[in-house]
């Protein structure tokens, strides 16, 4: 069944049927391109939603103080809460077993300029815990530290694209850079793996942005990292406790949705997690669809194809072919066939995957290292080699079977 | 196929003994053709027997049917029935690797068959670049390449005008000489005259079954 005599006349019938031959191979490779393409894409998504979820630790209470929508304890509805610095140290004196880190945190946007190179960046005044919450990593120079809170030092950590931008390359350490008319000195560069956006970022100390706005106390949010020990269940404890003692101590109705607000990044995990696992059964739902509908399409060439050589295999058999040749023949043909297109569509497919890999893809697509793991890909291009040669077989069986006679009448 | 049958061959009772030469005739329609495929192995009788070389044929499996159709016999059909996208040599080698010959002997082979035929500059064209006489002889060849026990041809004359088609008989009239055994369907008397019994079929059964001198075709030619 596999001499050479054999081959040569698979090969022979191959190449003198090219339109066949390539109708076959082109549904072959097009459901594996498709597929790898597909699949690809949508682990990249998945990608994305994981690094833009996962960034930042896991850990963290985002507390905000808002506008009160009930009246509560003598005051009227609508008062604006404001946190102050020593909300932070009565947070930490209450719960402080449970506290991993704690920051107080005040965003604003000021126009930076380094000589004649401005533009506009987001500026977080922060404590030196920060660092943990947003898992900022140091390229060179150091974070903000407890001396400069203390000081009030007009130091700036700042972020990598900051650098790239007003710098064009240049090492930023130990300069000068105007933050909305202040001079403040750079003492720091990180990056980010949460993306560009967020090394266009500069830190500097809260307690110098609570100067340079007419030296108060007010702050705009903390941002706290609870003890991984205490679990999620512990988390969500917490952030009870936590809520409950915020109102009593700024007199707010326990039933008002607003007045103070924790985001809990534990629960957003496990939603994010679901909304994750939701989107791996679709992409997995649309890539079986696709190979389902390749080995439809498949199948329906292959009975084309050998009804299309009914009369063939008529004269084949008048002139002494066993049926067992006959099939055996199609099928190392069909095997062949689908299994070079298959191949050709995986190589193809994951040539493309390489090719759009990149950064505008990342940013306008939310598409993150497209890829499909090889066990998946080989064992989807298996599949549909096995299927081809089943596909093939059943009618070609069937074909083999007939008398000869009557294989011979078919026009 | 089955759902409607029609008889065809209504009580076919005769043999051919080893080495005969025999010309059916008969006017169209007759069954000329139905009788040549059930001989052949390529139909299947509804009714009666059909013993070849001492071996009744019924219901064998398809192996063995293959052995004798590959070994036994040889066919020339009506309608030629050449594979379209091979070459006139590798049509005429086909059933010779079925045979299991080698591909160098194949090839030479079909040459030395296609030669005989008069096509072997031929060789490489394929069946749409043939005139009808030319795919006929394309088809003999194939038949004799096999050199089977049992030729039958099934009007291998009729695409051809009379020159060639005394070179065909005066090749079908050597292979006999050779000790096979040939039945040819034909409607030219002439034809018919070159072999050594003609049977005249009309609407299935046999009207006439004769011994006759055979006419050698090498004098024509
Ligand atoms: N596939 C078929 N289905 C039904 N009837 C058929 C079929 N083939 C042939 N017949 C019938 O069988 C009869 C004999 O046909 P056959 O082909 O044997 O004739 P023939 O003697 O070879 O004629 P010709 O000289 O025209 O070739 C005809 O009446 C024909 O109608
Ligand atoms: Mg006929």
């Amino acid at each position: 069944m596999f001499s050479r005599d054999n081959w040569k006349e698979i090969f022979e019938t191959i190449q003198k049927n090219k339109l066949r031959t390539f109708l076959t191979g082109f549904s072959v490779a097009l459901g594996i391109f498709i597929f790898v393409t597909l699949f690809g894409m949508g682990n990249g998504l998945n990608n994305t939603f994981m690094k833009f979820f996962g960034s930042d630790a896991t850990n963290i209470f985002r507390i905000y103080p808002s506008q009160t929508t009930l009246p509560y304890g003598g005051y009227k509805a609508k008062r604006r809460i404001e946190f102050y610095n020593e909300d932070v140290e009565e947070i930490v004196k209450e719960f402080g077993p449970l506290i991993q880190y704690i920051s107080p945190r005040i965003s604003r946007g000021a126009s930076v300029s380094y000589k004649n190179k401005s533009d506009n960046y987001g500026t977080e005044g922060v404590g030196p815990s920060m660092q943990f919450a947003e898992k900022t990593i140091m390229m060179k120079g150091r974070y903000l530290n407890a001396n400069d809170i203390r000081d009030r030092t007009k130091f700036a950590v700042i972020g990598r694209m900051v650098e790239k931008d007003i710098f064009e390359g240049t090492d930023a350490l130990g300069e000068y850079i105007d933050i909305s008319g202040s001079a403040f000195k750079v003492i720091g560069v990180f990056q980010d793996d949460g993306g560009d956006n967020e090394e266009r970022t500069i830190f500097i100390p809260y307690t110098t942005r609570q100067l340079i706005e007419g030296n108060n106390n007010k702050l705009d949010q903390i941002v706290l990292g609870f003890n991984q020990a205490i679990g999620y269940n512990g988390a969500m404890k917490f952030d009870k406790k936590l809520n409950a003692f915020l109102r009593n101590k700024k007199t707010i109705n326990p039933d008002d949705p607003r007045g103070v607000r924790i985001q809990n990044v534990a629960e957003n995990l496990k939603e994010n997690q679901q909304v994750a696992s939701v989107l791996k059964i679709i992409i997995s739902g649309i890539a079986f669809a696709v190979i389902i509908s390749g080995v439809l399409g498949i199948s329906n060439i292959m009975v084309f194809v050998i009804k299309e050589r009914t009369k063939e295999i008529g004269i084949r058999k008048a002139l002494g072919a066993t049926p067992k040749m006959i099939t055996g023949t199609i099928l190392l043909e069909s095997v062949f066939i689908t299994t070079i297109f298959g191949f050709v569509g995986l190589i193809l497919g994951i040539v493309v995957l390489n090719f759009i890999n990149g950064k505008s893809l990342e940013e306008d697509y939310f598409i993150t290292n497209p890829e499909i793991n090889s066990g998946t890909a080989i064992f989807v291009t298996i599949l549909l080699i096995v299927c081809g040669a089943l596909a093939a077989f059943i009618p070609a069986r069937k074909a083999a079977r007939i008398k000869p006679i009557v294989a011979l009448r078919d026009e | 196929m089955g759902s409607n049958s029609l008889h065809v061959l209504k009580g076919i009772d005769f043999s051919v003994e080893e080495g005969e030469l025999v010309a059916i005739m008969g006017s169209s329609g007759s069954g000329k053709s139905t009788l040549l495929n059930i001989l052949g192995m390529l139909d299947e009788l509804d009714e009666g027997t059909y013993d070849l070389d001492g071996v009744p044929i019924k219901d064998l499996n398809e192996t063995k049917a293959a052995n004798y159709r590959n070994k036994f016999l040889g066919f020339v059909f009506q309608s030629f029935n050449l594979i379209n996208y091979k070459s006139a040599m590798e049509n005429v080698a086909l059933p010779l690797y079925y045979q299991r010959v080698g591909r160098k002997e194949r090839q030479e082979k079909a040459l030395k068959y296609l030669e005989q035929v008069g096509l072997k500059e031929w060789a490489g064209h394929l069946p749409s670049e043939l005139s009808g006489g030319q795919k006929q002889r394309v088809a003999i060849a194939r038949a004799l390449a096999a050199e089977p026990k049992v030729l039958l041809a099934d009007e291998p004359t009729g695409a051809l005008d009379s020159k060639t088609s005394y070179e065909v008989m005066d090749l079908i009239q050597k292979i006999n000489d050779a000790g096979n055994t040939i039945l040819i369907v034909t409607h030219e008397p002439d034809i018919a005259d070159m072999c050594k019994r003609i049977v005249h079929l009309k609407d299935g059964v046999i009207l006439e079954d004769k011994k006759v001198n055979q006419v050698r075709a090498a004098q024509y030619v």
